[in-house]
């Protein structure tokens, strides 16, 4: 972010801030809710987003970091376009997900937690995502993939870009 | 023998999570009969119903609603437990995608008996699909008049965090703060969110009730056992012919639930061990599973029927590396108050790993034992009694097979 252009939301993304808040009983319920429209708006929770989603709550950047590095699903380092995280729990690995990790590495060239150089994707391995009659599974930005093969997490990959 | 559907009963139809056809298929009917139904009355029929909570914890679910002070003035809350994240599990996300409709008609009922006039449906943050789906239901349904007057409902986002499943997590993470479990008591029905009355139940449970008021508490006791009633949705994976989830009577046995409805073992056709109730439940080995599914037929068997996340392990699968994969888990997800749970998840996890890689030591399995029984029953959640379940279950019934890995 440069300097000349502060970071904030745009009035529509604002308007939904506030109806959000009013939503609750305490404004401050919406913290994650709006965390989530940051993450999409921002690409990643910096400190520097931190800062101004507590300026939103009136709360301190303290406690937005608290929130934030308390859950999974929010990035505190820039991410990929594309997030890739492959289940790891029972019925996966029952199912052979320890496979489909090592394919995943192999074909992406980075170890789980990293981005590809050309920044497409973030490779994660997470714990149950609940979809374990499709083992092994992963979940690719919004959408679950099912019935993972190597060949179909190939073809998977072919359509990120 | 599996008898009567009706959760599950329009899930084959594309078009069951809309409106259109909830209503073309009785869909709201209950709530027109529960508004000429005194919220007693109606608390009273979910009592005889023997309905029991089917997020994890099977408490009778007329009950906690009687817990509400009747003397109360201010706000009281419904809260959703729709943050499914126990392994194994995947239920309410068949309810959310393809029957919505049926989880705000049962709030609607819900609410009623315990006079709330807002609802939050707290939905696991990975869960978008879900989300996307019932955030359209909730609108169709606001349009058509069923909520907004009088009741309104709120759908909100987790953002990946196992332990605020557990209800006074999901509360703290509902308010705007990481997902803390709090000691209980206060229980939530006392003092729940934002400091009010609130009652937190899980998307199935909720999703029993418009039938409930439509057939009546008899029908519903009749269909489970002498403590529990009704049917439960099984939510089967790991080595069987058809994973799937499965509606059927709580009084089914667990090998009806692997052999008729899952159609039978994989890998080399052989069972070893399942877990019935979610990866907190105790493991059972092949020669336990005669026994019903219903909270207190798992509980005289020593395990838990949980969520009925049933996960099933043939011949070949090595228990020390499910245990391993299980320690992970609990290791990764503990939320880090309670001393025992924070450092005993991570030590046993490090230690079923070292076992796995065949560098255990000869004392390893007694210290695992020993550590888990102490800490068990001592923390602020159920979290680390889920975990201990298996850490003791997995090492006693099979403990052969852990000796084996250790190096003389
Ligand atoms: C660690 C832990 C995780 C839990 N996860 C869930 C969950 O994902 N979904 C759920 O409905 N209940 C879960 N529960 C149970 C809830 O605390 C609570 O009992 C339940 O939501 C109450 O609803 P019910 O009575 O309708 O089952 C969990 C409990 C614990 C201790
Ligand atoms: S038992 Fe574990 S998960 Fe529960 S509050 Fe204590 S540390 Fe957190
Ligand atoms: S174990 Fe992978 S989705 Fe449940």
């Amino acid at each position: 972010m440069s300097l000349t252009a502060p970071l904030a939301f745009p009035p529509e993304q604002l308007a939904e801030v506030h109806r959000l808040q009013a939503l609750y009983p305490d404004r401050r319920a919406a913290l994650l809710p709006v965390l989530h429209m940051a993450q999409d708006a921002f690409g990643y929770i910096s400190l520097e987003v931190e800062e101004y989603v507590a300026g939103l709550f009136d709360m301190t950047p303290a406690h937005v970091h608290e929130v934030v590095t308390f859950y999974t699903m929010f990035f505190q380092r820039p991410k990929g376009r594309h997030v890739v995280a492959i289940c790891h729990n029972l019925s996966c690995h029952l199912a052979g997900a320890p496979r489909i990790l090592t394919h995943l590495k192999e074909r992406l060239g980075v170890e789980v937690g990293e981005t590809t150089d050309d920044g497409r994707v973030t490779l994660l391995s997470v714990e149950c995502l609940c979809a374990c009659e499709h083992a092994p599974m992963m979940q690719v930005d919004d959408r679950y993939e099912f019935d993972l093969t190597p060949a179909r997490v190939d073809r998977i990959l072919e359509g990120l870009r | 023998m599996t008898g009567e559907r009706t959760l599950t009963r329009n899930f084959h139809r594309p078009d069951a999570h809309t409106l259109a056809a909830y209503r073309g298929t009785g869909g709201y009917t209950a709530w027109e009969k529960a508004q000429t139904m005194e919220p007693a009355a109606i608390t009273e029929e979910v009592k005889k119903s023997n309905l029991r909570g089917l997020g994890g914890a099977g408490f009778p679910t007329g009950m906690k609603w009687s817990f509400i002070p009747k003397n109360h003035t201010g706000p009281v809350y419904l809260v959703i437990n729709a943050d499914e994240g126990e392994p194994g599990t995947f239920k309410d996300r068949y309810l959310l995608e393809r029957d919505p409709h049926a989880l705000i008609e049962g709030m609607l009922i819900a609410a009623r008996a315990i006079r709330s006039a807002v609802g939050f449906v707290y939905i696991r943050g990975e869960y978008v699909e879900p989300w996307r789906r019932f955030s359209a239901a909730a609108r169709e349904a606001t349009d058509a008049g069923y909520l907004g007057r009088g009741f309104d409902v709120v759908v909100h986002r987790g953002a990946g965090a196992y332990i605020c499943g557990e209800e006074t997590g999901l509360i703290s993470s509902l308010e705007g703060r990481k997902g803390w479990p709090k000691l209980k008591p206060p229980f939530p029905a006392i003092k729940g969110a934002f400091g009010a009355p609130t009652i937190v139940n899980n998307v199935e449970t909720i999703c029993h009730l418009p039938h409930i008021i439509n057939r009546g508490a008899g029908w519903f006791a009749s269909l489970g056992t002498k403590t529990q009633g009704g049917t439960r949705m099984y939510s089967v994976s790991g080595r069987v012919k058809r994973p799937g989830v499965y509606e059927a009577s709580v009084a089914i046995t667990l090998r009806q639930v692997i052999y008729d409805l899952a159609e039978g073992v994989t890998g080399n056709g052989r069972l070893k061990a399942v877990v019935p109730g979610g990866s907190s439940a105790a493991i059972l080995r092949a020669d336990e599973i005669d026994v019903t599914m219903d909270v207190d037929g798992l509980k005289n068997a020593g395990t838990m029927a949980g969520s009925a996340g049933v996960i099933v392990m043939d011949e070949t699968v090595s228990i020390p590396e499910a245990l391993m994969v299980v320690a992970r888990f609990y290791a990764h997800e503990s939320c880090g108050q309670c001393t025992p749970c924070r450092e005993s998840t991570g030590w046993i996890y490090k230690i079923t790993e070292r076992i796995v890689e065949g560098r255990g030591r000869k004392e390893d399995l007694d210290t695992v034992l020993d550590v888990a029984r102490r800490g068990a029953g001592t923390t602020i959640c159920a979290f680390y009694d889920g975990a201990v379940g298996p850490y003791i279950s997995y090492i006693e019934k099979f403990r052969d097979e852990f000796e084996a890995l250790i190096p003389k």
